[in-house]
């Protein structure tokens, strides 16, 4: 049965991935200016070739098909800005090191911020629980490319005890402060959302039921209020993966990370058609896969779903 | 170059109304001035130099590692394909042209020992060093000049840069596939002699020689591996240094290079190149002690650096001009009036004093200082002179003569691409505009590849921000933009006998003449107020006390190769 609902899954969001790839396709290209336009102007027959290597002088209905063709054969391109690179090189040296960045956050997030969530919910309204949601809350409202410096001056500068940035092969002492500045919103959210899902949980009937047990307070809340208690987080998490990997654009310019990130922002900049569209379709595959996971693990926590 | 950025030279920086005192061209560490808190304490031997002028090994560190910010990750290294700033800085590593420069960037012989130039300047011929060899130790012939020199100039290797090298005959026809590019004036006379022939006299060619576009190419790797020729494990270079390791976006790692003919003399053994695109994490970076050189500084810290960092900070001019463009095919911009009135009511000094802040000069010619032999004083317009009351007094008079005052106020629209400086100064300009002739100007600020498609077509613009650096020192770098047939004229200047003089210029010669042919041209150029030159760019990094050999230069161009590192 499984393995049926996760062949169904995939086969819907073919069509998805479908309609994204071409409306990025065609709003990149409606955007003012093209690749090799620079300060500097190029000779016409140079520009000439370099639209030909790159089959850019051909009508935009025939560059689209051949965009097709090529992605139904795996292949993304070559990169405009980075002409030494294939965009297929570029996201493969990029993505492991946001993958490796984005899920250490991403598990900081999860590790602080439910069990923060819980004791909140379980002191309600107490000082201990305005506390701890205060401090969620700036942990939310502070963006990131104000923590990451701060981190850095006080970290690196003034204290001297980590590299200011850097990625040198994922060494741990450059990974602290980057995952560390990733996931302070994230454990925010998480925390928000354990609590208030928590409170709810504690009030319903089974709950009262395993109280009146007998059970200890903790056997009640880790064994029996916890899990139904984190299906919000869980549906959360399937944005939260995608976006945390993708999105930590601001995080590697901080940092000087060789993440992927930047690709998205920079080649749209620089019209690097085939890097943006690469990137593009990745992060769509992407976020189909993580929702895909997040609905598996529904399954697990909550008894009445099955596939 | 594409840039906003900046360097420069000693003489120059005196001319100029730089705000403090540099630590300057050589930083000296030691000056520590009272009151001003130094960052970091450095201990730092005394200089001692060997009879033939080389450090003395007893200051030397013993690791001889340097680290180096470098803006934006480069496109690639390939010497023929990129036209970026930080791709030239590695470039300049790795490869080595017909003619090498100094720490100064005076020329001086590269792969080439020795040159000869025919009495009218168009036919060089070069004696090339016999232990010139590849990084790979093969030996470096003619036939790898003529082969480069080629690549370039054919239309299907897609050369951005190509345009450095059309003085030689027969290279415009080749790049517009008239012409086969065998037909190209350079050819090898022998194993180590080669010969180049020009259309006209280029004054300026050796110069353009040290380009990376005149930089080798090794024939069998770039046959071998095509595009990706500049990759590490596929670069064979000639420069002092090897491409060790490129990771993106992340660093790239150069280590000596054997095979150079002036091994010997290099000190740095290791050199990193960071793309750091985000200045105020560079900064960081270099105060943690994670980078020796910045790229640039921060434009928002200038209180906090010049107050911490001041003797690390140097700033020098760089061979660029900063100036709005006035697109003269529109109306009201085609009425020359009302350019010389908006030129003369920019108050420069309030944009550099208040706006700018780091020492940026301001200019009345476009051709920025530092060519040798080009007369600035006979380029300098009569109101240059002037207190800003009189310019702005004779401004509101033109302003009236075309029709605009108090009761028709013009509306004017300034175009600039997203960036906070030039925002700033568009703010500013528009204001002086606004208090001195009522002007009602409206900013738009654009994405810079819509900003740049806008300018070319010169359908839409009215007042445009612009900024040119050169890529040789010589005026025709500047004055070739506003040709009515060049490409690059975004303010659609068309003037008859502007093009004549300069086409004029192009077959003169003699130096002399030549130089006063450009200055008419520029002074006739400018009194017809296409572009109004705002300030000269000056470069400005940080740099720590223990790296020395380096030199300030119009250029910021810093060769690894002979700097060194002091204990510290």
């Amino acid at each position: 049965m499984l393995a049926r609902y996760l062949f169904q899954r995939l086969l819907a969001a073919i069509p998805t991935l479908f309609i994204l790839l071409t409306l990025a396709f065609f709003m990149i290209r409606l955007a003012p200016g093209g690749p090799f336009d620079g300060d500097k102007a190029l000779p016409a027959e140079i520009q000439a070739n370099l639209d030909a290597k790159y089959h850019l002088d051909e009508p935009l209905p025939k560059q689209y098909l051949r965009y097709l063709g090529m992605i139904l054969k795996g292949d993304l391109g070559p990169s405009f800005q980075y002409r030494e690179y294939t965009v297929g090189e570029l996201i493969g040296q990029g993505f492991p090191i946001s993958l490796k960045l984005g899920m250490s956050a991403l598990a900081l997030a999860l590790l602080l911020g439910i069990p923060i969530g819980s004791i909140a919910a379980w002191r309600q309204n107490t000082r201990t629980d305005y506390l701890l949601m205060g401090a969620a809350m700036t942990g939310i409202a502070i963006p990131n490319f104000v923590l990451a410096p701060l981190l850095v001056l006080f970290f690196a500068i003034y204290m001297g005890w980590l590299p200011a940035g850097g990625w040198n092969d994922g060494a741990l002492p450059n990974m602290i402060l980057p995952v560390v500045a990733l996931a302070l919103p994230y454990m925010a959210y998480v925390a928000r959302l354990t609590r208030g899902s928590m409170v709810e949980t504690l009030r319903s009937d089974y709950i009262r039921t395993a109280r009146a047990k007998g059970l200890p307070e903790w056997k009640v809340l880790a064994k029996h209020a916890l899990k139904p208690a984190l299906l919000p987080v869980v549906s959360y998490l399937g944005p939260a993966a995608a976006a945390i990997i993708t999105g930590s654009v601001v995080i590697e310019q901080i940092f000087g990370l060789p993440g992927m990130g930047r690709y998205f922002v920079q080649g749209a900049l620089n019209r690097d058609y085939t890097l943006v569209m690469g990137v593009v379709i990745f992060i769509g595959v992407l976020i189909v896969v993580f929702n895909l996971i997040v609905d598996l693990l529904y399954a697990l926590l909550d008894p009445r779903i099955r596939y | 170059m594409i840039v906003f950025r900046v360097a420069g030279a000693c003489r120059a920086l005196a001319l100029s109304s730089v705000v403090f005192v540099l630590a300057a061209c050589g930083a000296n560490p030691s000056s520590d001035e009272a009151g001003v808190p130094a960052a970091q304490r450095w201990n730092i031997p005394e200089l001692r130099f060997t009879a033939d002028g080389r450090p003395h090994p007893d200051i030397l560190a013993e690791r001889q590692v340097l680290h180096r910010g470098n803006g934006s990750q480069p496109q690639g290294l390939d010497p023929h394909l990129t036209e970026g700033v930080p791709d030239s800085n590695v470039q300049r590593e790795l490869f080595e042209g017909l003619v090498g420069a100094g720490p100064d960037v005076s020329l001086q012989p590269g792969v080439a020992q020795r040159w000869d130039i025919n009495e009218d300047g168009t036919r060089y011929v070069f004696h090339l060093r016999r232990d010139a060899k590849w990084s790979n130790g093969e030996p470096m012939t003619s036939a790898d000049w003529v082969y480069s020199f080629r690549r370039v100039l054919d239309p299907a290797t897609g050369s951005k840069y190509a345009m450095i090298l059309s003085p030689i005959v027969n290279a415009r026809q080749i790049m517009a596939s008239e012409l086969p590019k065998e037909e190209l004036g350079v050819a090898a006379l022998d194993d180590y002699t080669l010969e180049i022939r020009l259309n006209a006299p280029a004054p300026y060619f050796l110069e353009l020689l040290t380009h990376n576009t005149a930089y080798p190419v090794h024939r069998a790797s770039v046959e071998k591996h095509g595009d990706a020729y500049g990759r590490a494990g596929n670069l064979v270079g000639n420069g002092a240094y090897v491409l060790d390791e490129l990771v993106m976006q992340s660093h790239i790692r150069l280590v000596r290079n054997p095979h150079f003919y002036d091994n010997a003399n290099t000190i740095i053994d290791e050199v990193y190149f960071y793309p750091i695109e985000d200045q105020a994490a560079e900064l960081k970076r270099y105060r943690a002690n994670e980078l020796d050189m910045t790229y640039e500084v921060p434009n928002a810290q200038f209180d906090w650096i010049a107050a911490n960092l001041k003797e690390e900070l140097v700033v020098a001019p760089y061979f660029g001009t900063y100036y709005f463009g006035f697109n003269t095919s529109r109306p009201p911009l085609d009425d020359a009036r009302v350019r010389e009135a908006l030129t003369l009511a920019i108050d420069r000094d309030i944009i550099t004093d208040k706006l700018t802040r780091f020492g940026e000069i301001p200019t009345y010619s476009f051709t920025p200082p530092g060519v040798p032999g080009y007369d600035y004083d006979a380029v300098r317009p009569e109101w240059a002179d002037w207190t800003q009351a009189q310019r702005n007094e004779r401004a509101r008079q033109l302003m009236a003569e075309a029709g605009y005052g108090a009761d028709n106020p013009l509306p004017l629209e300034i175009r600039y691409n997203t960036h906070q400086n030039h925002k700033k100064i568009s703010l500013g300009i528009a204001s002086m505009w606004k208090k001195e002739l009522g002007v009602r100007a409206t900013l738009i600020n654009e994405e810079f590849r819509v900003f740049l498609a806008n300018r070319r077509q010169r359908t839409l613009t009215q007042v445009i921000r612009m900024g040119w650096i050169g890529d040789y020192l010589d005026p025709t770098n500047y004055l070739d933009l506003n040709h009515s047939q060049n490409a690059q004229n975004d303010v659609a200047y068309d003037n008859p006998r502007y093009d004549a003089l300069l086409e004029e210029a192009a077959l003169i010669a003699d130096p002399v003449l030549r130089m006063q042919t450009l200055q008419e041209a520029e002074r006739m150029m400018l009194a017809d107020y296409p572009i109004a030159p705002i300030y000269t760019y000056v470069s400005k990094r940080l740099v720590k006390p223990y790296v020395r050999g380096w030199q300030s230069n119009a250029s910021d161009h810093h060769r690894t190769r002979y700097m060194y590192i002091l204990k510290h």
